[in-house]
């Protein structure tokens, strides 16, 4: 049947399963935006930046593992969801994100709104595609989804001129796809599982680091197995957080700069690393040539281009980690590591985590700590970037599967709010916290408007001290408390929110805490909780930049402050 | 870390955008390329590309397994350490009047290239060659004075009967 290329492009969403995309349109999306009302299948929620509706797919992709879709049009439209597709491209969410381009004939002569958004996100995209002819839009799609979704999943962009959404052409969804550049490897090779193995027997003191592969990769299970059968302790990086059971005993917290100090300790103290579907950002191992100086290291992880970018691998094993470690757990043998057990609990012991100080102020780490005691930890918890965040990964025990959507790889400001609204449509069921800064916040605030639009029963925190609070812990620490530009005059969150019609309460005392969480939890819709935190309270544990894991800091020691660190991230 | 030159070989996708996929990675690790090359393979829609490139072996590979991670490049190969054939070609203008003209016609003889135009002051020479051949020719030519050159870049193949990809 002929079809115009927009209703192909419905058609094809429809086929791929998506019910529902966030966007803004403009006039050179305008003809899709008009089929849209043939579909009432596809349910669009219109976002107030596109920034957001990239967040929000995100959002979406990470709590349901369905490719999230925004829509935006061309120029100014499409360049604001740079953000949110560097942001899916570092994090491998898999977003699908469709611009409106200018007629074909205006192409390469500067239109009005005409921008190579192709070129732009060439380098921050799995792929990308324009479509420049109505009978190549289904295959597009199908290849564009095909992509996101499989492998390492990244976002792809489908860039189409005005003209080509309204001519026409046969549609066709049985389309085969011929891809001979993409052949992700999905089964681990059995030499290398079989050598996996016997490091893992032979090892006396190991840890498993399980990254968001093991989410996305829905290998919870398998993972626990794994840790069980052999009685490793897992730690995760930040993004890996709550792909294993925060308060299962062989958890042992998360690593890096922010990471719990015996999390960091133990990975220094190893003599074997399982990595497990991660990939050994600068930010979690910290100085890499110091890192786990006496470990071997096994690496599981989907993407080849990751095996020894950054630290030197013993078994590389290229694979999906659900399968390979299907396929690992019946090479390896059951095993106790008791002594190792123990010197882990030594050192958990004598470096405690989750010990909130007495004070007169309210502190961040309190409100995360009660947010998770009146949740049950039974909440989906999405976070900005910054201290607030870090707070948020210390202190939430986070026990159910895929949990802590955060921003990891860009570390976006803003992610927040947009992420916690296509989380709250994905989960519609769950309720979603989304736990923010006073300055991440001022970001994305904007998206209120869309919350409230879309009866999102969203519940806010702020953690609100004035500051842009990780960049002034820096500069407290590292450039002699220059406060430079880090002081936040921050508007009163509650008028904001009560503008929204949104309930919302200012928390100045402890005792406030407790029953303003609970007013939120009880309120059906959105609640905004503005929590006025102590302002100079900092993340600890630190690892400071250019130092390794064993050199993290409990509080601050004058002269791992004063090293020069010009040369790192 | 020590650098080298690195050969690599690519099959690529024949569309648009795919030079660009290309040359965008190289950029992002500041690797300045000596000389790029393309052409149609045995294969259709299929594209090869020689690319030569100075680094240590830990980024070459790295580029590689990035470049190779793109939809529209099928197969990249480092061809360094393996018995190849390499081959350009270049037409070099250099000045010549009637007292030089047959010195450089008996240099050019000796490299077995060919005189391919003659002009009142200038020969255009065709070679091909190897690095060594191509480099040796330009400088005894540069003696007399070049006026204009043009190089195609570095093609590769490895010896025997496999193919090099």
């Amino acid at each position: 049947m002929k079809m115009t290329g927009s209703q192909i492009l419905c058609e094809s969403l429809i086929k791929e399963g998506v019910d529902v995309v966030f966007g803004i349109l403009g006039g050179s999306i305008l003809p899709l935006y008009d089929t849209l009302t043939q579909y009432p299948q596809i349910k669009h929620i219109l976002v107030r930046h596109e920034q957001a509706a990239a967040h929000a797919a995100a959002g979406y992709a990470r709590v349901t593992g369905k490719p999230g879709v925004c829509f935006a049009t061309s120029g100014p439209g499409a360049t604001n969801l740079v953000t949110g597709i560097a942001d899916a491209y570092l994090d491998s969410t898999p977003v699908i994100a469709v611009t409106g381009q200018v007629p074909r004939p205006f192409i390469g002569k500067d239109a009005f709104q005409e921008i190579d958004i192709t070129g732009i996100t060439l380098p921050i995209t799995k792929h990308n595609y324009m479509v420049n002819d109505p009978k190549y839009v289904a295959q597009t799609v199908k290849e564009a989804f095909y992509i996101a979704r499989t492998g390492r999943p990244g976002p792809v962009l489908i860039d189409i001129p005005k003209d080509v959404q309204v001519e026409t052409a046969e549609f066709d969804y049985s389309v085969k796809l011929v891809l001979p550049g993409y052949k992700p490897t999905i089964q681990g090779h059995p030499s290398q599982l079989k050598k996996a193995a016997r490091l893992i027997g032979e090892a006396s003191k190991p840890v498993i680091i399980a990254g968001h592969g093991v989410i996305i990769s829905d290998a919870y299970d398998e993972l626990k197995d794994l840790a069980e059968k052999t009685q490793t302790p897992v730690i995760t990086t930040l993004l890996g957080i709550s792909s294993f059971p925060g308060s299962h005993i062989l958890s042992y917290g998360w690593l890096g700069m922010h990471g719990l100090a015996h999390s960091n300790l133990a990975v220094d103290a190893c003599d074997l690393i399982i990595a497990i579907g991660m990939r050994f950002d600068d930010r979690a191992t910290s100085r890499v040539n110091g890192f786990a100086p006496n470990a071997r290291v096994i690496h599981i992880d989907i993407d080849p281009a990751e095996i020894g970018k950054n630290v030197k691998v013993d078994v590389p094993i290229v694979g999906d980690v659900k399968n390979v470690l299907k396929e690992l757990n019946k090479y390896i043998e059951v095993k106790q590591n008791s002594d190792w057990l123990k010197q882990l609990e030594e050192i958990k012991a004598k470096h405690p985590a989750l010990v909130i100080s007495e004070s007169e102020k309210i502190l961040p780490q309190y409100v995360i700590r009660k947010i998770y005691e009146a949740t049950g930890g039974d909440a989906t918890v999405v976070t900005g970037v910054g201290q607030h965040q870090m707070w948020a990964a210390q202190y939430y025990t986070f026990d159910r599967p895929n949990t802590l959507i955060t921003s990891g790889g860009l570390g976006t400001m803003g992610f927040e709010l947009p992420a916690a609204m296509g989380a709250a449509v994905g989960r519609p069921d769950d309720a979603v916290w989304c736990i923010a800064g006073d300055g991440g916040f001022q970001m994305t605030m904007q998206e209120l408007a869309t919350i409230v639009q879309e009866k999102l029963p969203v519940k806010i925190a702020i953690m609100n001290n004035g500051y842009l609070g990780m960049v002034r812990q820096w500069q407290e620490l590292f450039y002699g408390k220059r406060y430079m530009a880090t002081p936040l005059g921050c508007p009163d969150f509650v008028k904001i929110a009560e503008a929204y019609s949104i309930p919302a309460i200012n928390v100045t005392r402890r005792e406030d805490v407790e029953p303003s969480i609970q007013r939120a939890l009880e309120h059906p819709g959105c609640f905004l909780l503005n929590f006025v935190v102590d302002p100079e309270e900092n993340v600890y544990p630190m690892v400071p930049p250019g130092a390794s894991l064993a050199e993290v800091m409990e509080a601050p020691r004058k002269e791992v402050m004063s090293w020069p660190r010009k040369n790192t991230p | 870390m020590a650098t080298q030159k690195h050969t690599i070989v690519a099959l690529v996708i024949d569309k648009p955008g795919v030079f660009n996929r290309i040359s965008s990675l190289f950029r992002r690790r500041g690797f300045n390329m000596d000389s790029i090359a393309v052409g149609h393979s045995e294969k259709q829609n299929i594209s090869r590309v020689t690319i030569v490139v100075d680094g240590s072996n830990v980024q070459v590979e790295q580029v590689r397994k990035q470049l190779e991670k793109n939809v529209d490049i099928v197969k990249v190969t480092d061809i360094t350490n393996r018995d190849t054939i390499t081959r350009e070609l270049a037409l070099i203008k250099v000045h010549a009047n009637s007292t030089t003209r047959s010195e450089i016609i008996q240099i050019v003889d000796i490299f077995r290239a060919k005189i391919v135009d003659v002009a009142p002051g200038s020969l255009t020479v065709e070679v091909t060659g190897d690095q060594a051949k191509v480099e040796t020719l330009y400088k005894l030519l540069k003696v007399f004075g070049i006026k204009e050159i043009a190089r195609t870049g570095y093609i590769a193949m490895t010896r025997g009967d496999n193919a090099s990809i």
